[in-house]
């Protein structure tokens, strides 16, 4: 699998490189500034990419503009943003587009790395994976203030806050210790909920994620 | 700057008003000013014998408030009203004797106080003729309108009226209206701009001088650095404190059980395992400490968004939908921003712990040479700055910059917070 890892700090690059190569991902080019990860992200078209939120020249959110931007010119290019903080805001303009291949994590997660690289996988295959975080400010959000996922039940929020993260039906059911087959039914459930056609599993999954980040 | 009235400022009522105003300025310059300047003397005189320093705090009180009440007035008929020269405030201690020498020492030392003393002692004269002379003329012309042409034969052989005396026959008499009239219309006319005069009478001598007003400027600087001196070092202890029981502790024992780990590798696996689990949750504890605590220095979204976009991470985090406006023309300064950024962010965090309300608005906005921010909540009300909240807090945050902070909650709400920062 061919990676764009876009970080400027190069003690982390260097360390992210190691990692994925450890994990039979093929890096192709390691940039440390946001205009670079553009064109890298443009000319290799990689089959995913990592980048830092935070990047040169400007060093404010340059790494997810450049993303953003690399997304509108190839739709669905699977891009995992870093950051050692995570803002709502961010996940939701980094879904937008509605379309899958995104990733939104703290750079702790690393620190997991058969977990980590799981995540870039599922990006890679066109999943979303929210940090744990995002979804847990969001959880807290929902019990208290009402909203548009208030016609979900508690587990099915919960079924759903795992789905942002990344997991599929089969880990979602770990997870909750129930069945796959229970699982698949509070999906079904929630996607009728928020109104979501049957239109493939993958772009669904999506959608209801952006659903419960816009809500 | 003069503020205009309504359309009733020319109005005959309006302008017996101004009649009746003056009224009042004149007998305030009789029972006030003369009494109160006399009353002064004597406190003054009596200081020699000891009487008067507990006296001279109990007059001085009194001629601020007469003279205070001027700059109040000042205000209302003019619309720009006379601000407040005093150094100190004034208070009658008339049981503590130490205090009371110090009050004196300080009304004494004050220039503000000999001004208002030859202020009373002008107002005696100036006050009684300006503001007595637009009820005299109609008054004395209502005499000869209604009076005078009428009564004139009862009234003896010497009386006249206006430009007549004395009046001989019913003519002379009847030519006492149309003077009458014009008598009261001239009375009615210039009460107004008579009063604006003994306005700009009280300015001259009630205003603060230039170097009071620099004076006052430079002891609110001085009071404002060192508070915000000292709320520096204290976030500086703060963050020391955090760092050393933190981050850096968590690194510490991130290190030894790695060197530990290091030491077991051949002998125990098992344990090397759970050591590097240890390891791992140690640095994942103190990342998540900084995080905390670089959001609480300068929080990260604000560097990367500025102001507009970090106003709009924290609405969207709020547990209740927030209605937020935001209108600003470029970014204000970073100091301004992290300082606006901050209030706004405590006064959102208020409105969720404290307000009970399902529903907040946000607007921030740029006007007059200031940036400008109101956060309003439909919540049950009854904030108060002096109830030892966070509020006090944030008011002193402000007044750094001069800005300011506006509280308007009456019980049963609705609650509603006005930040004002100024900013070139």
């Amino acid at each position: 699998m061919r990676v764009v890892i876009a970080e400027d700090l190069a003690l982390l690059r260097e360390g992210l490189v190691q990692l994925l190569t450890a994990h039979d991902f093929e890096v192709i080019e390691a940039v440390d500034n946001g205009p670079a990860m553009l064109r890298a992200l443009l000319t290799h078209r990689p089959d995913v990419a990592i980048v830092d939120v935070r990047l040169p020249p400007t060093f404010t959110d340059e790494g997810l503009q450049a993303a953003v931007k690399a997304r509108t010119e190839v739709p669905g290019l699977p891009i995992l943003v870093l950051s050692q903080h995570v803002e709502q805001m961010y996940a939701r303009e980094l879904l937008s587009d509605q379309n899958g291949g995104v990733g939104y994590l703290l750079k702790d997660r690393v620190f997991d790395v058969r977990r980590f690289v799981d995540m870039v996988r599922q990006v890679a295959a066109g999943g979303t994976v929210m940090d744990p975080k995002v979804v847990s400010e969001l959880m807290i959000k929902h019990e208290t203030g009402p909203g548009p996922l208030h016609a979900l039940t508690a587990r099915e929020r919960e079924v759903l806050g795992l789905m942002a993260e990344g997991r599929s039906n089969a880990a979602v059911a770990a997870k909750l210790f129930v069945s796959e087959k229970a699982v698949s039914k509070h999906t079904n459930s929630i996607f009728t909920k928020l109104g979501l056609a049957a239109s493939g599993d993958d772009n669904r999954r999506v959608l209801a994620v952006l659903a419960y980040l816009n809500s | 700057m003069v503020r205009k009235h309504g359309s009733g400022d020319s109005g005959a009522v309006n302008r017996l008003r101004w009649c009746a105003r003056g009224v009042l300025v004149a007998v305030l310059s009789q029972v006030g000013s003369v009494a109160l300047f006399t009353a002064t003397v004597i406190a003054l005189a009596a200081l020699i014998v000891g009487v008067g320093v507990f006296l001279l705090p109990v007059v001085m009180v009194a001629v601020r408030g007469l003279a205070t009440f001027h700059r109040r007035t000042a205000g209302e008929w003019t619309g720009d009203p006379i601000d407040i020269p005093y150094r100190h405030t004034a208070a009658a201690a008339p049981h503590d004797g130490a205090r009371s020498f110090g009050q004196c020492r300080q009304l004494l030392s004050d220039p503000a106080t000999w001004r208002d003393v030859l202020w009373m002692l002008l107002d005696a004269p100036v006050g009684l003729v300006l503001g007595l002379l637009p009820a005299s003329l109609v008054a004395y012309g209502l005499n000869g309108m209604l009076v005078t042409p009428f009564l004139w034969e009862s009234m003896g052989p010497h009386w006249g009226f206006g430009a007549i005396w004395p009046i001989t026959d019913q003519t002379d008499a009847y030519l006492a209206i149309p003077q009458g009239v014009l008598l009261v219309a001239l009375g009615l006319l210039c009460a107004r701009p008579l009063l604006r005069l003994h306005t700009r009478f009280n300015r001259l001598l009630l205003a603060p001088t230039r170097s009071a007003r620099l004076a006052l400027r430079v002891e609110r600087l001085t009071e404002t650095r060192s508070e915000t001196v000292q709320s520096q070092a204290a976030e500086l202890r703060r963050i020391e404190r955090d760092l050393h029981d933190g981050a850096q502790a968590r690194l510490v024992s991130l290190g030894m059980s790695l060197g530990l780990a290091d030491t077991l590798v051949e002998q125990d696996p098992v344990m090397v395992r759970k050591l590097l689990a240890d390891a791992m949750e140690s640095s994942s504890q103190a990342l998540t400490e900084l995080r905390d605590l670089v959001r609480g220095i300068h929080p990260p979204v604000l560097a990367e968004r500025g102001l507009d976009g970090a106003v709009r991470a924290l609405a969207m985090g709020l547990a209740m939908p927030v209605e937020v406006s935001i209108e600003l023309p470029s970014r204000p300064q970073p100091p301004v921003e992290s300082a606006a950024y901050f209030v706004i962010a405590e006064t959102l965090a208020n409105v969720t712990k404290h307000s009970g309300a399902n529903r907040a608005s946000l607007r921030l906005w740029h006007a007059d040479g200031a940036l400008r921010a109101q956060v309003g909540d439909n919540g049950r009300g009854g904030a108060d700055p002096e109830g030892g909240s966070g509020l006090r807090g944030l008011q002193r945050r402000l007044a750094a910059f001069d800005g300011t902070l506006d509280i308007s909650s009456p019980p049963g709400g609705p609650t509603l917070v006005t930040m004002e920062l100024p900013c070139e």
